[in-house]
């Protein structure tokens, strides 16, 4: 609103100049150090989950040793938990089990909040009303009543927490969307499209979809920080993954009762890897959303 | 105004009643056995059968759904797996201790997150404003889990400032169990309101009337403070009243790790028992709540910003 007429001018000069609005963010995001350097951190973790999953990394994390509750030593970093297993070791396989909550919700939840927003935005009429109001129904249960109510219903285990959080987050990704097919389906390139003969289907799903396809992107890097916090929560509630497995949630649920006994190590372990994996996430996140806005673009 | 105001309650019907399909195929259809979970393995035959009649289970489906329905338009939802209590009654019993907690809670987070993000847009792109940034960032990268944990470590258990937990109902005494959980609340929340805020005040710094406003040759202050807060009360407003339904169940950690008996603790130990009719209960009256809630931030901030139309 608050840029001119000569702002608009110039977007379009850019635009036309032959710099697709992909190139364009990625030339923006390379000036934002910030985000470089939190994109790297993002895919060290992404490396060390990938090595304690092939077993390189940590593979001594559920070796029982002799020594229960031994405090941060040379041998063990963050010292071992009450069976004596390396908490460092944990902590690593931690990363796994986080990254892979953050990425099997997302597959559960980016297609259905894609493909009801696009339907709903693109068809418009009964099928919009059905799906606003299905949508309203969803979202109006609060998040962890949804998700007690769901892992109620399927049990304790880290499927039940893919799928229970994966099936209560997509619905502000499905608003989002189906704003954006309204606008977008009645615009040129669309009705061109359909002009030389496009399926609704290829006019929605080639045509559209790449257009908002920032929006899903952007909407992933959120999704992971809320299902690593929430996860921590449902291991709490007695909710989240199974006892033994070792996730930072089940590690700071632990340490409400090591607390008091002086077992510090547990939670500053877990809590540290959290911390640089979602400061991470945000600031990428950040950067990520000024460089993919076009609102943005000439600032 | 309201005719529009009739026409959304009017809209609540079809939602409700949405909730009240979707919690009834969560629990009863997908769910499985409740039997089995109340009666543990050791029922015989005979006993699960009596048990399944007593609790309405053999019936069909659309009967039972009736039947709920019944307990939602009512508020009678029948008593407590676990402790056998009216679970109306203690829905009302745990209202108390949580509006307790969470109305002044959220108040002293907002008034403290609107003082500090006009301070931040005040001092915008100075030190201050970088290092409260970073402060609130590093903030919402720690779990709820982990503040409570440490909070009530530190200030309760190692310095004895607070009750380590429990909860006294007595109108005064209550406050002492109530400060430390309070204190959490405000920290954990803060970080993330003050961030969100301060992108909605900075967003009207750049409009038009902004200009016209210093041009005029007010302070900066009163540009803040009467113009530009003014106008970001629309997206500030939205954001509150969306919290306003968590304000029932989003104590839910710091209720249950202080051992306070308001709702949020009610649902722990409901979790943890598998207490079935408990949470079907507070499923739904958590949704009619923020159905509710999403309602009065819509109202509220048609009244604030004169553009909202009614359509």
């Amino acid at each position: 609103m608050s840029t001119g007429t000569t702002a608009t001018v110039e977007q379009n000069q850019v635009s036309s100049a032959g710099v697709s609005l992909w190139s364009d963010a990625y030339r923006r995001f390379k000036k934002n150090k910030l985000g470089v350097v939190c994109f790297f951190i993002i895919c060290g973790y992404v490396a060390i989950a990938l090595l304690t999953w092939l077993g390189l990394l940590g593979a001594d994390f559920s070796v029982n040793g002799p020594d229960s509750y031994a405090a941060p030593s040379s041998s063990h970093w963050f010292g071992t938990d009450i069976f004596g297993r390396d908490v460092f070791a944990r902590g690593l396989h931690g990363t796994r089990i986080a990254l892979s909550i953050g990425l099997a919700t997302s597959f559960i939840a980016i297609p259905i909040g894609v493909t009801l927003g696009a339907i709903a935005g693109y068809f418009g009429g009964l099928v919009d009303d059905f799906i606003v109001w299905f949508y309203n129904v969803v979202e109006s249960i609060p998040d962890i009543l949804k998700i007690i109510a769901l892992g109620y219903a399927m049990g304790r285990g880290i499927s039940t927490v893919y799928i229970s959080i994966g099936l209560t987050t997509w619905v502000s990704l499905c608003k989002l969307i189906r704003t954006e097919f309204m606008k977008h389906k009645r615009r040129d390139y669309v009705q061109s499209a359909m002009a030389i003969g496009a399926s609704h289907k290829r006019r929605m799903f080639l045509h559209i979809l790449p257009n908002v396809f920032h929006i899903i992107l952007v909407n992933l890097s959120v999704r992971f920080i809320t299902a690593i916090k929430m996860e921590v929560v449902l291991s709490y509630l007695g909710l989240g993954v199974e006892p033994g497995q070792p996730s930072w949630g089940i590690m700071i649920d632990d340490a409400k009762l090591e607390m008091a006994r002086g077992v510090w190590w547990g939670l500053t372990c877990a809590s540290i890897f959290m911390f640089f994996l979602i400061l991470a996430f945000t600031l990428f996140n950040d950067a990520l959303r000024e460089a993919l806005d076009p609102k943005l673009r000439n600032k | 105004m309201l005719a529009y105001v009739a026409r959304r309650l009017l809209y609540l019907i079809p939602v409700i009643f949405g909730v009240t399909i979707l919690t009834f195929v969560l629990f009863n259809v997908v769910g499985g056995d409740p039997v089995y979970q109340k009666m543990g393995k050791h029922g015989s035959e005979a006993e699960i059968k009596i048990l399944r009649h007593e609790l309405g289970l053999d019936r069909p489906l659309p009967e039972q759904y009736l039947f709920y329905l019944k307990q939602c338009v009512t508020f009678n939802f029948g008593r407590s797996w676990a402790t056998n209590q009216n679970i109306t009654d203690m829905l009302t019993a745990g209202i108390g201790p949580s509006m307790s907690l969470s109305i002044p809670a959220f108040f002293i987070t907002i008034v403290l997150s609107i003082l500090l993000s006009i301070l931040i847009v005040f001092f915008r792109n100075g030190l201050m404003d970088k290092l409260l940034q970073v402060f609130c960032i590093a903030g919402t990268c720690i779990s709820v889990l982990v503040y409570v944990i440490l909070g009530q470590y530190f200030f309760a258990y190692k310095w004895g400032m607070f009750p380590i937990s429990g909860y006294d109902s007595g109108w005064d005494s209550r406050w002492q169990f109530l400060a430390l959980p309070m204190i959490i609340w405000v920290a954990v929340s803060i970080g993330y309101e003050v961030l969100l805020y301060r992108s909605a005040i900075l967003e009207e710094v750049f409009q038009d009337y902004v200009r016209t406003a210093r041009a005029k040759g007010l302070t900066e202050k009163v540009v803040l403070l009467k113009h530009v807060l003014k106008n970001s009360l629309t997206p500030i407003i939205t954001s509150i009243m969306m919290e306003v339904p968590l304000l029932i169940t989003g104590a839910l950690v710091l209720e249950a790790f202080f051992g306070i008996p308001g709702l949020g603790g009610m649902i722990y130990q409901a979790v943890a028992n598998s207490d079935f009719p408990v949470i079907k209960a507070m499923t739904f009256i958590g949704s009619v709540l923020f159905v509710l809630a999403n309602l009065a931030s819509d109202l509220l901030v048609s009244l604030v910003d004169p553009r909202v139309e009614f359509n």
